[in-house]
């Protein structure tokens, strides 16, 4: 079940590529069913789950794969990754919504994207770091070609940096997978393994430099302060619904990695450094707000929004190695709150990712300066741009609060220092608002004449997204029935 | 301790089918030179199913010793023929119906042989031999197009073999003289009693004349002008076929050497500048084939360091017979792209052809990926388990200097692989010629074959640590 919800998109890529026949509408219809039928089965997968217990997954599935280094197909699921493979196929369903409006060669991009979703689904249940390294990798690749092949703008120069920069990140992480296997024994890239034995404990300067790695390659891809800068101009350039997978999905696998690789099998290391990845969080979230603050460009501004958001996460998982007397119940709502804002934080983004691609449609700029009462000619996106506006702000009934209010929760009472951090939320809120300000209200002028208002498919894609984000907020618990039990779990293997 | 030939039937298959393709060439008419391809293959087939067979059978001597039919011999053999026989495929489209055409087969069947002699050499002599029989064909096959700049580069060729061909010579004369033997069986004890700086310096002189024949640091610099002067198949040959049995050659010349020597640290060195000069220097590149030239370089790099582990680290072998296969199919894969296009020379003329011909594309881009270390390609387990090697040796330094270089290499391949999906402009208009067929599906078929390698890695690992 697990193995056929991954490989279902890549094979429907494979016959979309090996059947040229196939004309374009039915390629785009294609991409619909299956990622229609790939969401059917996560849910049915979500209904049926329960939850596995510390140091076991659910819907284990597991094939040799290299025995010489004991490295496997080993798949499974828990409270963490499902609740990312289930957003992952939301997003993507909502991408192939929104393109089947689309022109430009929607075979191949219906194939690549297919193919990235397999990539994202299989690294969210990986449980061999080999095989979470094939779908890092190959996230890269595929997102490479997304850009380069349907981007706007400077986008050959874009895709290269974002390559060259997130490849040296991943090139980083292998150098921490190696680092694992080495000093296991006997040698193993199993997850789960790996996490029963920390081989690393008892070895500081080992476990560090070990640590650095993995942590310098999960930065590069959440991304944080200071390797965040290929995010920009990668987001600026890429097409709308590559953005929506970009911001949506693959920086997901950054802040994955902290809380599914770096805190189980490195507990030692990380309540050593716990301190270094609080302040690089706060920093991500003081500076992606401020910057954001100071963009011109919508898509710019919603892109350091993401440094922002995925600080917060940083923070919690961070403050969830501080180890205090008592405080297990406050770090693990933090990192329930780090995963709930993984799964929020990827569909809100995705919809403002693609709404911010109708306007380029429309207009061909971003500048928020070209733009004034566009509320008076799209009402439509105007009500969807600001409930995403304020999902993301945080604003209470919408996921992100839920997100928000559970990381200061948790990570305030075990490091009070960290209430720092809450001046983003107050940044975050205003850009926001003066982004709104500037775009729907006042005189119709410029560029929102005549601005043709959400066409039925982009509707379709992006109310159901911001729908899921009320539906969290507002009834948040079956999400977090799933998610705190695993929270659980990586608090304690952390305080190990 | 005997001859017993029969255990070197691939080795003597090929030899015999060089002369047959050699003499039948000379009696055939221009037009029907195809049969001696026919015979070259036959052979290359016939000699690569006796490797399978031997592959499966017991670990022999040969020679009175000199030559060992073990595991790794039996890879080998597999890995150099079908690669050769990769090559002959590309050759059906380059050199069909041309003057020299039988005789370039019969060349490439000899350095073959020469390659898989190097690979089961157990005796300095053998490595010696083995090391004339890959190089001197190899002169003559980078000149036989007869343009300026090939034979400008059988000339640098042929000047460098020579002088590593005579160090190498040199180094198993001063080995044999403090040591009194040429085998490796007995060259450990009265190497370490023998002075260290004579040792040294033959082992040196050895090691330079593989490196000659690897392609590697410092004795590259013919690489990327033959590469980029000889016809494509014969690029595609110089560039992988001859490394297989000079890289292996090293892989046991080291195991034979006593421990007063600080071997692992030279060859890993030598290992560090391979890949860091090949991938500096690949950088400017614009012709793809010289671009793939330096690639190469900085490959031996990688395909040294279980060179440099070797008894150090359990998965040195098995990884470096994985790379080798991975390496082999995704080079010749990346080879088989420029004969396909033999008149697109320029990196930028590759601009539009991912519209117009997407499989070759698509096979361009697996294997310039698979060069890269991009998983799941042979390539990336094969870096992955060497670099584990060299980390589970103690060598964490060389690990990480070859994830550095990989994530180094990534730019220039990267070059080649932009404009593929480009939109075509007025200058490089999108029709351009037709792909040759030959090498189209060749290449194709090897991406894929570079692909399924990886995934099958498994199999391959139990077959190559047995």
């Amino acid at each position: 079940m697990l193995s056929l919800i991954i490989v279902l998109p890549l094979l429907a890529a494979v016959a979309l590529v090996a059947v040229p026949r196939l004309g374009d509408g039915a390629a785009r219809w294609v991409w619909v069913v299956v990622t229609a039928v790939d969401l059917a089965l996560v849910a049915a997968l979500w209904l049926a789950y329960e939850p596995p217990g510390p140091g076991r997954l659910a819907f284990e599935e597991q094939v040799p794969w290299i025995p010489g280094v004991d490295s496997s197909y080993h798949v499974g699921v828990d409270g963490l990754s499902l609740p990312l493979m289930a957003m992952t196929t939301v997003v993507f369903l909502a991408c192939a919504v929104f393109a089947l409006r689309d022109e430009d060669r929607p075979r191949t991009r219906a194939a690549l994207f297919l193919f990235l979703q397999s990539v994202s689904l299989g690294l969210f249940a990986a449980a061999d770091l080999i095989l979470f390294f094939l779908f890092f990798d190959l996230s890269i690749v595929g997102m490479y070609f997304v850009i380069a092949g349907w981007g706007h703008g400077d986008r050959g120069r874009s895709a290269l940096k974002f390559f060259l920069y997130t490849f040296l990140g991943s090139l980083a992480l292998l150098a921490g997978f190696i680092g694992l296997y080495v000093a296991a024994e006997p040698h193993t890239f199993d997850m789960v393994e790996l996490a029963r034995q920390t081989p690393l404990d008892g070895s500081p300067t080992a476990g560090g430099l070990v640590l650095a790695a993995i942590l310098l390659g999960l930065a590069v891809k959440t991304p944080t302060v200071p390797f965040h800068t290929w995010l920009p101009p990668a987001h600026t350039d890429a097409p709308a619904v590559g953005s929506a997978v970009l911001a949506g999905v693959l920086l997901k696998m950054g802040t994955y990695g902290f809380v599914r690789i770096a805190m189980p099998m490195l507990p030692e290391a990380w309540r050593a450094w716990a301190w270094v990845v609080v302040v690089v969080g706060v920093v991500s979230v003081v500076y992606g707000a401020l910057v954001a603050l100071a963009q011109t460009d919508l898509k710019r501004m919603i892109a350091y929004t993401s440094v922002n958001h995925m600080g917060y996460v940083v923070l919690a998982v961070g403050a969830a190695g501080i180890v205090a007397e008592g405080s297990e119940q406050a770090r693990s709502v933090a990192v329930t709150g780090a995963v709930t804002q993984m799964v929020s934080h990827g569909i809100v983004t995705a919809a403002l990712f693609l709404m911010a691609g109708v306007v380029w449609d429309r207009a061909g700029t971003y500048d928020l300066g070209s733009f004034g009462g566009l509320a008076g000619t799209a009402p439509r996106l105007a009500t969807l741009f600001a409930v995403g506006a304020f999902a993301s702000l945080g604003l209470p009934g919408l996921s992100g609060f839920i997100a928000e209010f559970q990381i200061f929760a948790g990570s305030i009472a075990v490091a009070p220092v960290t209430a720092v951090a809450l001046v983003g939320i107050l940044i975050t809120a205003a850009l926001f608002l003066r982004a709104l300000q500037r775009l729907f209200t006042g005189p119709t002028r410029g560029a929102s004449r005549g601005f043709g208002d959400l066409r039925a498919a982009e509707l379709w894609a992006v109310a159901p997204l911001l729908g899921l984000s009320l539906l969290i907020g507002v009834l948040p618990r079956p999400l977090l029935g799933v998610v705190e039990p695993a929270a659980e779990v990586v608090v304690q293997l952390v305080g190990r | 301790m005997a001859m017993r030939p029969a255990l070197l039937l691939p080795e003597i298959v090929l030899f015999l089918g060089a002369l047959a393709a050699l003499l039948g060439g000379s009696f055939l008419p221009r037009t029907r030179q195809w049969v001696t391809r026919v015979v070259a293959a036959a052979a290359l087939v016939l000699a690569a199913a006796m490797a399978a067979v031997a592959l499966a059978g017991p670990t022999a001597v040969a020679m009175e010793g000199s030559f060992t039919v073990d595991p790794t011999t039996g890879v080998a053999r597999l890995v150099a023929t079908l690669g050769a026989l990769v090559v002959l495929a590309l050759a059906a489209d380059e050199i069909d119906g041309s003057p020299r055409e039988s005789e370039t087969y019969a060349l490439l069947l000899l350095s073959t042989t020469g390659t898989l002699v190097l690979a089961g050499a157990d005796d300095l002599l053998v490595v010696a031999v083995g090391f004339l029989l890959t190089s001197v064909p190899l002169y003559g096959l980078i000149g036989i197009s007869g343009t300026a700049v090939a034979a400008e580069a059988a000339m640098k060729t042929y000047l460098l073999g020579a002088l590593f061909g005579i160090l190498l010579l040199a180094g198993v004369t001063l080995l044999y003289g403090v040591s009194g033997t040429t085998s490796y069986v007995g060259l450990a004890d009265p190497l370490a009693a023998a002075p260290r700086a004579v040792v040294a310096a033959g082992v040196v002189g050895v090691l330079g004349g593989l490196l000659f024949k690897a392609g590697g640091v410092p004795a590259h610099f013919w690489v990327p002008d033959a590469a980029q002067g000889a016809g494509g198949a014969v690029a595609a040959f110089l560039t992988t076929v001859p490394k297989i049995g000079a890289v292996v050659a090293a892989y046991r010349l080291v195991g034979a050497l006593p421990d007063t020597l600080a071997w692992p640290l030279l060859v890993g060195v030598l290992a560090v500048a391979s890949m860091t000069v090949g991938n500096l220097a690949a950088y400017a590149q614009t012709d793809p084939r010289r671009l793939l030239g330096w690639s190469t370089v900085s490959q031996v790099g990688y395909l040294l360091v279980p060179v440099a582990v070797a008894g150090r680290s359990d998965l040195a072998l098995p990884s470096l017979l994985l790379y080798l296969a991975g390496y082999t199919v995704t080079n010749l894969a990346a080879f088989a792209v420029t004969t396909a296009f033999p008149r697109r020379r320029e990196l930028s003329a590759y601009r539009g052809v991912g519209r117009r011909f997407p499989w070759l594309a698509a096979a361009l881009v697996v294997a310039l990926l698979g060069l890269v270390g991009t998983p799941p390609t042979a390539v990336f387990v094969g870096k992955l388990t060497t670099t584990a090697a060299a980390w589970d040796a103690g060598d964490a330094w060389l690990a990480v200097l070859v994830l550095l270089n990989t994530l180094a290499s990534l730019f220039y391949y990267l070059r080649w692989i932009a404009p593929l999906y480009a939109r075509p402009t007025a200058e490089h208009p999108e029709d351009g010629d037709p792909p040759a067929p030959w090498s189209r599906w060749t290449a194709v078929a090897t991406a894929g074959l570079s692909v399924l390698l990886g995934l099958g890695a498994g199999v391959l690992w139990a077959v190559f640590s047995a």
